[in-house]
């Protein structure tokens, strides 16, 4: 099916971007076109005018400096998932950057699309919940930053007024040596996750939990994080009961149900996939302060 | 609503071709390349990005031709399944490979995962099976079960090898 008619527009500058979102009716930005073009080629979306970002390239870019990093908007999935900077010091990103999508998508599919989608089982949302991302939209008359923890307003509800564009999203890095993991369980490679999970640990000199992250996608309403595990883990030696405690703990909230997937079996794939997940974390953890 | 639907004249090259032409706004690329330049050999399957059918390169890169409007093309260097052979008809060494290997039986999803396959191996010409099954994800097959399509490329992978050796 043909999207239903609009007139496009080509944003020449970040300026003349937010100038349109502001003053067009029914009008919606386009980044990668991975869910809005879709969604508008099934006609559960009609707008009058398409606001493309693509040639915006001041939102483009990944930058990371002092111990913080920043990505633009308008950066490629496919160039998070490359860069070997970012590899090296949130080597998560690229675990998880790879169950986005595939190839032909994440050339296209941008970091700001998805996290403007706020589909509940993807990865670039829970990265940013896991992170602790501040995320920056910008409108004609300036800039706010939201803290991811407040960003998510409901099921694909981000907090992002009419006329606003999401610009950049940055959070700061982990100290060196840090575990990670991420790992979901989809119907195809590439899918979006039945259920999903993110951690991240950081070993104190005694070789306990010294901080430690963990989030859900996939399950809920949006990217859920786990700060009740979180806090059970913290202050603790690393051990295979600790970890059985925490995946249960993760498992006993209520979860959504779908077509394909009882409240249950998300349930159980949760309680597995944080066991998996919170072992490798700690496991990559201890490898690196023996290194 | 308009009355006359919004319309405007791109300019690309396609398969090695300037073309300038008129298209609606809302035309994804690759209906354009369908209606708009005749070449009917990028499939239109599910039009959501699922199938993968469409895929086509654009500035080298594979992408979903239903999912980027025909306008965004504008100044891009697209290359569909009719670019894949030379000049002279000679095929690529993945469509030979395809050939060879009954990588095909109906052939609908065929142009999207030789576009696919043909920006694949040339940034990773080492890319062992499992590596291919995961860039194939994105390309559905009903017919052939994957297996001939994988041994179609592992075997497309070495002759670029020894090509490049050579
Ligand atoms: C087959 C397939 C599989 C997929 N699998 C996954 C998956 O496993 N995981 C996953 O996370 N995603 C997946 N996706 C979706 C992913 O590819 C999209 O890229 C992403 O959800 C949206 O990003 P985009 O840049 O394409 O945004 P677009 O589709 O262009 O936009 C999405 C929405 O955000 C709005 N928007 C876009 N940019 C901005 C901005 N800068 N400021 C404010 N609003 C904005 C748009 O108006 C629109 O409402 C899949 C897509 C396909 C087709
Ligand atoms: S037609 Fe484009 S992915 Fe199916
Ligand atoms: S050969 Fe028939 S769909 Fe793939």
């Amino acid at each position: 099916m043909k999207p239903a008619p609009f007139t496009y527009h080509r944003a020449g500058s970040l300026a003349e971007a937010a100038e349109m979102a502001a003053t067009l009716d029914n009008a919606r930005l386009l980044s990668g076109g991975q869910s809005l073009m879709a969604m508008m080629n099934l006609r559960y979306v009609a707008v009058d005018h398409l606001i493309d970002l693509n040639p915006v390239a001041e939102i483009a870019g990944i930058a990371i400096d002092g111990g913080r990093v920043t990505l633009g908007a308008m950066t490629r999935q496919r160039a998070v998932l490359e860069s070997d900077a970012l590899a090296a010091c949130c080597p998560i990103l690229r675990e998880a950057l790879g169950f986005v999508g595939h190839v032909q998508t994440r050339n296209r599919g941008t970091v700001g699309g998805s996290l403007a989608h706020l589909d509940p089982a993807a990865e670039l949302p829970g990265m940013a919940a896991l992170l602790d991302a501040e995320i920056t939209l910008t409108s004609r008359g300036g800039a706010r930053t939201v803290a991811m923890a407040d960003y998510p307003q409901g099921y694909m509800t981000p907090d992002i007024v009419d006329g606003e564009i999401l610009t950049s999203v940055a959070f700061d890095l982990w100290p060196e040596g840090h575990g990670w993991d991420f790992r979901e369980f989809a119907q195809r490679h590439g899918d979006f996750a039945m259920a999903g999970v993110g951690s991240l640990i950081a070993l104190d000199a005694d070789g306990r939990i010294g901080r430690a992250a963990v989030i859900l996608i996939g399950v809920g309403d949006g990217p859920l994080r786990l700060r009740d595990v979180e806090d059970i883990l913290t202050d603790e030696a690393p051990s295979g009961a600790l970890f059985a405690a925490a995946a249960a703990m993760a498992a006993a909230r209520p979860m959504s149900a779908d077509a394909l997937v009882t409240e249950a079996y998300r349930q159980h794939l949760s309680r597995v996939l944080v066991r998996r997940s919170l072992t490798r974390a700690c496991a990559r953890a201890t490898e690196a302060a023996h290194a | 609503m308009p009355d006359a639907l919004p319309r405007r004249r791109i300019t690309l090259t396609v398969n090695g071709k300037e073309h300038s032409a008129e298209t609606e706004d809302r035309y994804s690329l690759a209906d354009f390349l369908r209606h708009g330049l005749g070449l009917t050999g990028t499939h239109l399957g599910c039009e959501h990005g699922v199938c993968g059918a469409c895929t086509v390169l654009v500035n080298g890169e594979a992408v979903r031709g239903c999912l980027m409007l025909a306008v965004q093309a504008e100044g891009c260097r697209v290359t569909t399944i009719e670019g894949l052979a030379d000049d002279d008809g000679a095929l690529s060494p993945l469509q030979q490979a395809f050939m060879d290997n009954h990588g095909l039986q109906c052939g609908f999803c065929t142009p999207g995962i030789l576009t696919t396959l043909t920006a694949y191996l040339r940034d990773h010409p080492n890319a062992d099976e499992p590596e291919i099954r995961e860039a194939l994800s994105g390309n559905i097959c009903r017919c052939t079960g994957y297996d001939t399509i994988v041994r179609a490329a592992l075997a497309a992978a070495r002759t670029i090898r020894e090509g490049a050796k050579a």
